[in-house]
């Protein structure tokens, strides 16, 4: 999109009906790192990518324990995020004091969209720069929001936010159909080969993601770097054995082949195929 | 023309006795779960202890609606604590904050008479003493409710330690082994039951080490 005379204020129409700085709002979302979420039945699991900005630094936390039983992960402004991870925290905390009960996940959203409602409709406010995919579980079962910087949000069974998340959608939307049933621990999996196809090539490791887990009888927590290295050396030696198996197509990234052309194949290796 | 007295009181006691002692590397917390109100009970089986953190465990007598209002505002804050630090609050932090909390209340206090045992940061046992509005020390055992006018001279012969002013200095938490301690809570409620009537049914005891928070149960007087 570009520059026009109807996006300078947030409360400013366009003659075609459009709020430009929400949708600008939005841009800064897809900015962001890249961050997915997938659930069955009874587990959520997020995950993102981690960048930081140079070597000398470390990476910006992106998954964000709410509750026992929500957490969230975000994309774009992560200042905004941590303000509004922040928000999230204190409602859970008195919901729970005053009902003694977990915050119900589908409450939160919707007081989360409201809240940015507010910024897109005050002269002297702006929208929040960043999306957030919020796994929670509740009485009514396993969860995944994702909430906008319009004030939407929407449910989801896979998603995924951030830059090049357009790989990992795809990825989701081939396999998003098995998840429902999936084991905690082929959730997983899914989810690491959903952030290695925003990878576009590079090796997927545990210090470049981030992987976070909540389901039946297990509170919401990130997984420690070993856990997360350990099951993604499994499936790579899997994947090798598939690899050489698999008579059509090639997938962007081909686990155990660290050869650097590889990276070259972007999103063409990603296209819908049949497998 | 006298003073009009008020004939509605915000507060009861609901009576019962708690103790606590540290010990060089666990912490013994121990309460009865009588539940009283005047001359008459109302559960033989209401628990006056409360595990805050890790290694933080407090045991309360007097009003215990109040008592639960001001566990349930500790345990937010710990959460709040939690995020913020990564981390559990320590004993002596949550010792801390359990004096802000009560003397937030200064002039509508809880009326919650609190021992807090736990660990300290380098795994020593340490209790906490309080009254009502938030006055605390750190002692090396200590006992409150109705029964402890019974209960705390009896620790004191058992367990008082010279004067920290002296030289050479004195640890305050006693030299027992944990079983010994936990006899001597056992020996202590037992004969605070015989003359109390606000205390018996039975005895909660918690003790808190290197291994973990462990709980167990002593029948006392029921009369």
């Amino acid at each position: 999109m570009f520059r026009n005379q109807y996006d300078t204020d947030v409360t400013t129409w366009s003659p075609a009906g459009r709020l430009f700085q929400v949708e600008y709002a939005m841009e800064a979302v897809k900015q962001g790192s890249a961050a997915i979420g997938l659930r069955s039945k009874t587990h959520i699991i997020l995950g993102c990518v981690n960048k930081a900005n140079s070597e000398l630094s470390s990476h910006q936390k992106k998954i964000f324990k709410v509750d026992d039983h929500i957490g969230v992960a975000i994309a774009g402004l992560t200042a905004d995020g941590r303000v509004l991870s922040r928000y999230m925290r204190n409602e859970c905390i008195n919901y729970s004091f005053t009902y003694e009960s977990p915050l119900p996940v589908g409450r939160l959203v919707v007081q989360l969209a409201d809240k940015a409602q507010v910024c897109t409709q005050r002269s002297w406010k702006r929208p929040n720069g960043v999306g957030l995919l919020v796994a929670g579980l509740d009485e009514s079962g396993a969860h995944l929001y994702y909430n906008c910087p319009s004030g939407n949000y929407f449910e989801y069974q896979a998603f995924a936010i951030g830059s090049r998340s357009q790989a990992a959608k795809t990825y989701l939307e081939r396999r998003f159909e098995n998840f429902a049933d999936s084991s905690r621990d082929d959730l997983v999996k899914d989810a690491l080969m959903a952030i290695r196809e925003t990878l576009q090539g590079e090796t997927l490791k545990s210090s470049t993601c981030t992987v976070a887990v909540v389901g039946a009888g297990e509170p919401f927590h990130i997984l420690d770097q070993e856990t997360v290295q350990q099951m993604i050396d499994a499936f790579e030696i899997v994947g090798e054995q598939e690899g050489s198996a698999a008579a059509a197509g090639q997938e962007a990234a081909q686990p155990g082949a660290a050869v650097a052309d590889q990276g070259g194949s972007t999103d063409e290796g990603v296209a819908p195929m049949d497998i | 023309m006298t003073k009009q007295q008020a004939n509605w009181s915000p507060y009861d006691n609901n009576g019962g006795s708690c103790v606590a002692i540290a010990g060089a590397d666990y912490c013994v917390i121990a309460a009865d779960t009588r539940m009283s109100t005047g001359y008459n009970i109302l559960t033989r089986e209401y628990s006056k202890i409360c595990k805050l953190a890790d290694k933080c465990v407090m045991a309360s007598s007097g009003f215990q609606a109040d008592v639960k209002a001001l566990q349930k505002q500790l345990a937010a804050r710990h959460l709040i604590y939690q995020h913020q630090h990564n981390k559990q609050m320590s004993c002596p932090a949550m010792a801390q904050l359990l004096s802000n909390t009560l003397y937030y209340k200064r002039f509508f206090p809880y009326y919650s008479f609190n021992v807090l045992g736990g660990l300290d940061n380098e795994g020593k046992g340490c209790v906490f003493t309080y009254d009502a509005v938030g006055s605390y020390e750190k002692v090396g055992y200590s006992s409150q409710g109705y029964g402890s006018t019974l209960i705390m001279p009896f620790l004191d012969n058992q367990l008082k330690s010279p004067s920290p002013l002296l030289l050479p200095v004195q640890d305050a938490v006693t030299p027992l082994v944990e079983a010994e301690a936990v006899d001597l809570v056992k020996t202590v409620f037992a004969s605070a039951s015989e003359r109390d009537i606000y205390t018996g049914d039975k005895l909660e005891i918690v003790v808190v080490n290197a291994a973990g928070i462990r709980r167990e149960y002593m029948e006392l007087r029921k009369d």
